[in-house]
């Protein structure tokens, strides 16, 4: 293994079911000790990806490389090296968090009582240790999910590799997997994170690629994508109960539209009207007594910087075949 | 909760495949085997079978049934013995298949370890829960009138070759479940030809009276080999052809399948 060689490299890739292409030329590469989150559509071909890089599907065409070593001709070493949480927590339900852990560690080729004083650090660590000898199908959610997570750190991955680690979690949950993975990249460990939530993307990523029809969209640092769609946005909040509520969207697209510089956007929810915007004095203001004239009862009106959201709904709204009306939705899943 | 994990411990490296091969299907049937008392209804449900099907025979159909040499309990025992010996070995697909789509396969695949022992693994734990239901089995029997004369050479072959027909039908049964690839799908795939293979034999009536087209097909087909063998081990009979046919047609089945189950699962597990 080259000592510069870097965590992932995705060349070309190319994979079709049947008639479906899933993934189309994509490339990309995560440097050590850097998180890279992946960003998509359903659809877009994320875990298509994800089992490509661990070295579960095979593929048509192109190169994939974990730490210079090839999934195809050396999966066996590329196995020792990555750590994977796939999208549901694949633990055996009869078995405790204790007796799951030790398996895998025995499986990882650890000594057998390096395999238990592993597992129990990894318990204590996770938050588990109460209910280590529990049978798994006791547990909630969000504690299977902190044991997959475990169970993929039982070695040190070199690439840690996790497909949606926080959907279905609830807040508690995932903002305590979210400081997780801040802490393992500050001890060193690269990432491939692929998440439904880009506020999680925007936070924990040092890179982004987004996703669409198998291809890369685009590519960049979050702030770089940020930049890319444009500043300021004027964000009006809609009142809930409003009677005549589509009559009500238009008007209020027409008004920010007057004030803002390109089209106006509402969200699937049918609460939210975002315009791309200049900055300027009394722009708010106007914004407010406009509205109010007009008899349009809102909750809020901001000007706000961009979100990865922004980013997101931009770049994929642009395509001709564009993303579904969901993922319009703004911070909804994607 | 705060991430302080140690540093990992060092692994084992240089072993040869055929150790890990050894050590990686230990593993995997300790997982398995620690799922029978914990999963306490499937070996309840699985003893329940021969019971069933003992007191349905020797009691219901026994009378109607002509048994030329020998009591009706001991030609029905070794029947029964197979059939639910071969009912339970259809838990090593359903196993499988349920792993599949739990995604513990996903995982196990991505893991530095034996590939096929993913499979044997499963089997063997399989093999030894089969075991315990041959012995309720046997015990079931005794109370109905069941009086073999074997010595113990008769019960070593019986046993062993019971043992290997679960083997068999575990390795048939996982092939099912890599094709099928869902838990029902695969038990009643399986059943659909368990059924009439088993019926279809000597194992709850004398193939004689069958119509002769069917007949020559029971009396060639591996239950009625395999029940025949059994029967003549556990009455102390002479087994003839049947004795090292039956081990031969596990042997054969065991041969066939797999390898067909190995590639199956290394090219198919993933979607």
């Amino acid at each position: 293994m080259s000592r510069k060689a870097a965590a992932l490299v995705v060349d070309d890739l190319h994979k079709s079911y049947g008639d479906v292409d899933a993934i189309r030329g994509l490339s990309f590469t995560i440097p050590r000790g850097t998180v890279l989150g992946l960003l998509g559509s359903n659809g877009a071909g994320k875990t298509t990806t994800v089992r490509v890089v661990s070295t579960l599907l095979p593929f048509d065409r192109g190169t994939v490389e974990v730490l210079g070593r090839d999934v195809v001709h050396e999966a066996r070493a590329v196995r020792a090296e990555i750590g994977l949480t796939g999208q549901y927590a694949a633990l055996d339900e009869h078995l405790t968090a204790h007796e799951n852990l030790e398996m895998i560690g025995r499986l990882h080729r650890l000594r057998a009582g390096d395999a238990r004083r592993r597992a129990i650090d990894l318990l204590e660590n996770f938050d588990l240790i109460g209910v280590a000898e529990r049978q798994v199908k006791t547990y909630s959610g969000g504690m299977r999910r902190r044991l997959d997570l475990a169970a993929s750190l039982i070695v040190e991955p070199a690439l840690l590799i996790l497909d949606e680690p926080t959907t279905g979690l609830d807040p508690a949950s995932r903002r305590m997997v979210r400081k997780l993975v801040r802490d393992l990249v500050a001890a060193g460990t690269s990432v491939l994170l692929t998440t439904q939530y880009l506020d999680e993307a925007d936070e924990l990523s040092d890179d982004i690629v987004v996703m669409e029809h198998g291809a890369v969209l685009a590519h960049g640092t979050p702030e770089m994508l940020k930049k890319q769609v444009g500043g300021t946005r004027i964000e009006a909040h809609l009142t809930g109960d409003h009677p005549v509520a589509a009559a009500r969207e238009v008007l209020a697209r027409e008004v920010l539209e007057r004030f803002g510089t390109g089209p106006a956007r509402l969200s699937a929810d049918r609460r939210v009207v975002t315009v791309p915007a200049t900055k300027e004095p009394r722009l708010l203001a106007r914004v407010v007594r406009t509205l109010d004239d007009l008899g349009i009862a809102i909750d809020d009106v901001r000007l706000r910087e961009p979100t990865l959201d922004d980013v997101f709904l931009t770049l994929t709204s642009a395509q001709p075949t564009g993303a579904s009306a969901d993922s319009r939705a703004g911070r909804g899943p994607l | 909760m705060s991430v302080s994990i140690d540093p990992a411990p060092a692994r084992i490296l240089r072993r040869s495949r055929l150790h890990w091969m050894v050590a990686d299907t230990w593993v995997l049937t300790q997982r398995s085997l620690r799922h029978i008392p914990r999963v306490p209804e499937q070996l309840i449900f699985a003893t329940i079978n021969p019971v069933i099907f003992v007191l349905l025979f020797r009691f219901v159909f026994g009378g109607a049934i002509e048994t030329p040499g020998m009591a009706y309990e001991d030609f029905l025992m070794a029947g029964v013995l197979v059939q639910t010996v071969a009912f339970g070995a259809v838990n090593s697909g359903v196993g499988l298949a349920e792993d599949m789509e739990r995604g513990l396969i996903d995982r196990f695949r991505s893991l530095p370890m034996s590939t096929s022992a993913v499979l044997s693994g499963r089997i063997l734990a399989d093999v030894t829960r089969n075991s315990l239901i041959i012995v309720v089995g046997i015990l079931i029997g005794f109370v109905v009138g069941f009086r073999p004369t074997a010595g113990p050479a008769g019960w070593i072959a019986a046993i062993a070759l019971l043992l290997l027909v679960s083997l068999a039908i575990s390795w048939v049964s996982s092939t099912v479940g890599l094709l099928v690839r869902s838990a029902e799908a695969t038990q009643s795939a399986n059943y659909l030809w368990l059924l009439p293979v088993t019926f279809a034999s000597s194992a709850f009536v004398p193939t004689e009276s069958m119509p002769s087209g069917l007949r020559a097909f029971a009396d060639h087909q591996p239950v009625t080999v395999v029940v025949d063998a059994v029967r003549a081990y556990l009455m102390d009979e002479p087994p003839g052809w049947q004795g090292w046919g039956a081990f031969a047609w596990c042997l054969l089945i065991i041969a066939v399948c797999a390898p067909i189950a190995v590639r199956r699962f290394r090219f198919r597990a993933s979607r």
